[in-house]
């Protein structure tokens, strides 16, 4: 009986195919006397030999996808399962207490998982869960139980999952991963913005689906509604066949605007820039058309490893970045960690409020170590291509003019080693406290530029945590409280001759794109896969147009009075 | 027996990336290689064992190895320590 459930709309597209659900297994291990030593011991090498080689193919896979650096992580997986006082103390168990393999196993491991847990290190720590998750493939095997491994899919499906670790979207294979859906998550969650990256077809946050989906079940996930079907009538499929063939008809017209610029219908230019997180997404920002990077995401740069990277490192992504990107302008922003976004290796307490607490610029002005490290390896980079330099979460002028005078005191400290820093490098600031767009005006005169983080700004100006789903509903981008914090800022800087951009999720929305239009907005930075669809849709509209129906918008009183008149008035690419 | 001291100089000491690097390399050989350090001693050809020792920078270290190749597996632990500019 077919089903639908709704969900959010996470990464456009259409995708039909089976379930393949994405679950931990139950590894229930009892203790069990033996007879047979040699059998069990074989029994247990055996499921060794299975799980390295299956280890093998995950590390061949992320060295292909992701790069030397995830591949080293399934290479020390890899060395575990030939660790000797890991395997002889479980063969030795298995002898000399003739118990099961599975026990011995569960047994010895269980030991060194407390070993490291118990160390006063952060790192240390960590390791407990690499070896809880090496040993758990080989308990499954040893238990004849399948362990889902989505690197290792080798048909075309739909990925049914509660939620998608970082780890888990990494091992997909986008040849078979047709799409996916979640129970939670939102737009913003990391399964979204991976989906996104990977333009592959998501609905996220859509409750039931875990529950209602079984493996093999055909399901439709349709990205552009936020819609899943299952086990569709062959009608319903054939009517989703020809709204993804309509879907991919027009992304091919897109793929023609690649190498425009951005006009619109009046000939107003604005800059279509592409937020990223590595030097590999640049490669997505050219095929995608991006006139620039509006917002390179550097924290990633400090995750997934075990300690601070050094300026050589942060030197060599930056200048690639800047080198590829071939004298086209490249906004960085600077550590913005703290808040959800932990690093184990800082040791930092854990607080009430993440979101109001000790993360970004705040961070930085404290930790300057950190801080001056980043900057000294951007401002050595500099030279290699067109770069501005943005600092987050500034909430008064006094910390961005901390923030600017470090910078400055470094860069002094490096031409005075000789060391050559381009000229009139751009220092602007991220719009994302309200209190900064309240004062855009006086900071306006301090600042070369904005850019508006709109996902944080809607979080702070409606009070609502954009992880906790039963306030979801107050995450309204168009709510015209935001819109004319917006408007604020743009008429502070235009009035000072700076420039005003926008990197959260609201600059690549088709809603929000002929307001911003109106507003003045300079540059729009999404994810590289929205630049083309937007393109699209700026060249049917007209600014001037626009402009006298921005009054109207500013003095409604809800964010459904916005929808309806923007969706009414104005051309929305679908 | 062959033995060697190293003072560790890497910032963070021997870390993941190094260790699996230093493993590897142990495990190539016949030899019974140990690793000293902090009055503990530990099996050079065991990850956790390495990792568990928790050196960090300015460790002095001290690698012993015994038995048949024992000399070649020293001078190739020496070099990867180099290498992964874990020592001078």
């Amino acid at each position: 009986m077919a089903k639908e459930i709704t969900g959010i709309a996470a990464s456009s597209g259409i995708a039909i195919a089976k379930a393949f659900r994405l679950e931990e297994p139950e590894l229930n291990v009892e203790q069990k006397k033996i007879s047979n030593v040699e059998e069990e011991t074989a029994r247990f090498e055996k499921a060794l030999q299975i799980s390295k080689e299956e280890l093998e193919g995950i590390k061949e896979h992320a060295r292909k996808e992701l790069g030397e650096d995830k591949a080293d992580i399934f290479a020390a997986h890899l060395l575990v399962l030939s660790d000797p006082e890991l395997i002889n103390p479980i063969k030795d168990k298995v002898k000399n207490e003739s118990v099961n393999a599975e026990f011995a196993l569960t047994e010895t491991a269980n030991m060194f998982v407390s070993m490291f847990e118990s160390m006063d290190n952060e790192y240390m720590k960590e390791r407990a869960a690499d070896i809880r998750d090496v040993t758990k493939r080989v308990l499954a095997h040893l238990l004849g139980v399948t362990i889902t491994n989505p690197s290792m899919i080798s048909e075309e499906v739909i990925i049914i999952g509660e939620d998608l670790t970082p780890s888990d979207t990494a091992q997909l294979n986008r040849q078979y991963v047709l799409g996916f859906t979640t129970d939670i998550g939102g737009r913003t969650s990391h399964s979204a913005i991976m989906a996104r990256s990977m333009e592959i077809p998501a609905v996220v946050g859509a409750k039931t689906v875990t529950a209602d989906i079984e493996n093999d079940v055909v399901v439709i996930v349709d990205g552009l509604d936020g819609k899943v079907i299952v086990d569709p009538s062959q009608e319903v499929i054939a009517e989703y066949e020809a709204k993804k063939a309509d879907f991919e008809k027009k992304k091919a017209e897109w793929a023609k605007l690649v190498n425009e610029p951005t006009v619109s219908k009046d000939g107003h230019h604005v800059e279509l820039a592409a937020n990223i997180g590595t030097p590999d997404d640049v490669t997505g920002v050219l095929e995608n058309g991006g006139e620039a990077v509006g917002l390179y995401r550097t924290e990633f740069l400090y995750m997934g490893r075990d300690q601070l990277p050094t300026e050589e490192e942060q030197f060599d992504a930056y200048k690639k970045v800047l080198e590829r990107m071939k004298g086209k302008s490249v906004v960085v922003r600077t550590l913005d960690i703290g808040g959800d976004k932990e690093l184990p290796y800082l040791s930092l307490p854990k607080e009430m409020n993440p979101f109001l607490g000790f993360r970004a610029i705040r961070l930085c002005l404290e930790e300057q170590d950190i801080f001056r490290t980043q900057l000294r390896a951007l401002l050595r980079a500099s030279i290699y291509g067109n770069l501005k330099i943005m600092f987050p979460m500034i909430a008064t002028v006094d910390e961005f003019r901390q923030a600017k005078a470090i910078l400055l005191e470094e860069k002094e400290a490096l031409q005075a080693k000789g060391v050559e820093i381009a000229e009139g490098i751009e220092i602007g600031m991220m719009v994302e406290i309200p209190s900064s767009a309240v004062m855009a005006d006086v900071f306006a005169k301090e600042v070369d530029f904005f850019s508006v983080g709109t996902n944080d700004l809607i979080q702070y100006t409606l009070a609502a945590d954009r992880m906790n789903e039963r306030v979801s509903y107050l995450y309204q981008p168009y709510n015209p409280a935001i819109l004319r914090l917006v408007h604020m800022v743009i008429l502070a800087a235009h009035k000072e001759g700076k420039w005003v951009g926008m990197c959260g999720e609201m600059a690549g929305d088709e809603i929000a794109i002929p307001i911003l239009l109106g507003l003045g907005l300079d540059e729009f930075s999404m994810s590289a896969t929205s630049i083309l669809k937007a393109r699209s849709q700026i060249s049917k509209l007209s600014k001037q147009e626009l402009e006298g129906h921005m009054e109207t918008i500013l003095q409604m009183s809800t964010t459904e009075e916005v929808i309806s008149y923007v969706t009414e008035n104005f051309h929305i690419e679908k | 027996m062959a033995e060697k001291t190293f003072t560790v100089t890497s910032d963070s000491g021997i870390h993941a990336r190094p260790a699996t690097t230093l493993v590897q390399t142990a495990s190539k050989f016949e030899a019974d290689i140990n690793l000293e350090y902090n009055g503990k001693s530990v099996n050079l050809k065991s990850i956790m064992g390495v990792m568990s020792l928790g050196i960090g920078q300015g460790a002095e270290i001290k690698i012993v190895t015994n038995g048949s190749d024992e000399a070649e597996a020293l001078s190739a632990l020496e070099e990867t320590m180099k290498k992964e500019g874990l020592a001078e």
